[in-house]
């Protein structure tokens, strides 16, 4: 799936749907909102990919794990497909489902931490993505422990609210920068 | 997946109910009956027909009133949703939701509690985009409730057509309000879906006027007729 713009030199950014099944009603839930934001953006693009597919990641130049429902677990029967993640060099940002398959991979467990909310997060680390504090629209019920690849970049009172790889450009955020703080994804996009 | 709608009736849930029932097998429609106008969850008018709409869509419709007030309605809509699973085994409950926090937060927050999915497939969506896909999929929609400048007596009673369309697109650009009624604007009753097996057809209404900006359409009969 492609946005308008016909420009040839338009780099793609790879949106990963993390719901249950391919083209399940939860695509348009969480991948959507996401490419509102692209549309926005000159000279990008996007792609959905669901995480069952096969996917050629190296024609991208930026990847989106988007989140799922509150009572899918799916993805997480199925982390051998996202091994890529601790192979690959281009930038990611996993989102909610996303910071969660990010720790699993990297050997960490999930953490109960519930938050259906607007939570305020409180930035930890200087970082390139945000800064202080901002409220944030939050639906999970677990948050994460963070991996020792990983550091922490902000928290919430209930736990770690966002994290980046030490050596590469990979950000976890655990509340929904779509739906309430749009300004995370664009600058994401133009890193 | 078994799943039942939160019903108002308007544009809103009839096209996520047409959007989910592609996928899935949506067995019942749930109603708060609002006796708020000012309701901060449902919206509070055309509900007496609803019932027509839901013989339109053979589907059952759970009617569960509520005084309307901010934390008593959700304690109505929980028991709305609790009823809906005990007779219909439902495993999730739709929703119109397109920008409200406050309305997609609070069900989010109850679906959780009754360990069921919450599901909005028009969650964050384009609004004029929208615009397109009711008309384009033959969506009936009138208007029936006015609460906001500049809208005036003229645009109650409405339908949404082409014309109507690009009113309200040009009324949204030039005054920074949503062109779905998203703010309260204004609001909507479906005479016409693809789902509907019979159509709606109003046979007496009147316009009633609270203030210059805000009034509302009040159908006094209505009846089904051959599509």
């Amino acid at each position: 799936m492609k946005n308008n713009n016909n420009d040839n030199n338009c780099k793609i950014i790879l949106i990963i749907d993390t719901s249950y099944e391919k083209n399940s009603i939860f695509k348009d839930e969480f991948c959507m909102p996401i490419t509102n934001i692209i549309n926005q953006i000159p000279s990008f693009e996007y792609e959905i990919k669901h995480f069952s597919e096969k996917i050629n990641y190296k024609k991208y130049d930026k990847i989106i794990i988007a989140g799922s429902s509150l009572k899918d677990f799916e993805y997480l029967n199925h982390l051998n497909k996202f091994e890529f993640i601790k192979t690959i060099n281009i930038p990611i940002l996993g989102i909610c489902a996303g910071i969660q398959i990010l720790a699993k991979v990297h050997g960490t467990n999930l953490k109960k931490c519930k938050e259906i909310e607007i939570t305020k997060t409180i930035t930890t680390k200087q970082n390139k993505l945000f800064e202080g504090e901002f409220d944030t629209y939050s639906i999970h019920n677990y948050s994460i422990n963070c991996p020792k690849e990983f550091e922490k970049l902000a928290k919430s009172k209930k736990g770690i609210h966002a994290i980046k790889h030490k050596n590469k450009e990979i950000y976890g955020v655990l509340f929904h920068p779509e739906i309430k703080n749009k300004e995370i994804i664009e600058t994401f996009i133009n890193l | 997946m078994k799943l039942g709608i939160l019903f108002s009736g308007g544009k809103d849930s009839n096209y996520a109910l047409f959007k989910t029932a592609q996928k899935h097998n949506i067995v019942c429609l749930i109603s708060l009956i609002s006796e708020n106008k000012e309701s901060y969850m449902f919206q509070s008018c055309g509900n007496e027909f609803l019932k027509l709409q839901a013989k339109a869509l053979n589907l059952p419709l759970i009617e569960v009133k509520t005084k309307g007030e901010k934390e008593t309605e959700l304690k109505d809509l929980k028991k709305a949703i609790k009823l809906a699973i005990k007779k219909y085994g439902i495993e999730g409950i739709v929703s119109g939701a397109i920008k409200s926090n406050y309305q997609s937060l609070r069900i989010q927050n109850i679906c959780n509690d009754l360990d069921i999915y919450s599901i909005n497939p028009l969650w964050q969506t384009d609004e004029k985009n929208y615009l397109n896909e009711l008309l384009k999929n033959k969506f009936e929609i009138m208007i029936i409730q006015i609460a906001s400048y500049p809208f005036t007596k003229n645009m109650l009673g409405k339908i949404i057509d082409e014309k109507t369309k690009t009113e309200l697109i040009n009324t949204s650009d030039k005054y920074s309000i949503s062109c779905v009624g998203e703010g309260g604007e204004f609001e909507t009753f479906v005479l016409n879906s693809p789902l509907f097996q019979k159509k709606l057809q109003i046979i007496s209404s009147e316009k009633i006027m609270e203030s210059e900006n805000g009034g509302y359409l009040q159908i006094k009969e209505m009846e089904l007729i051959k599509k």
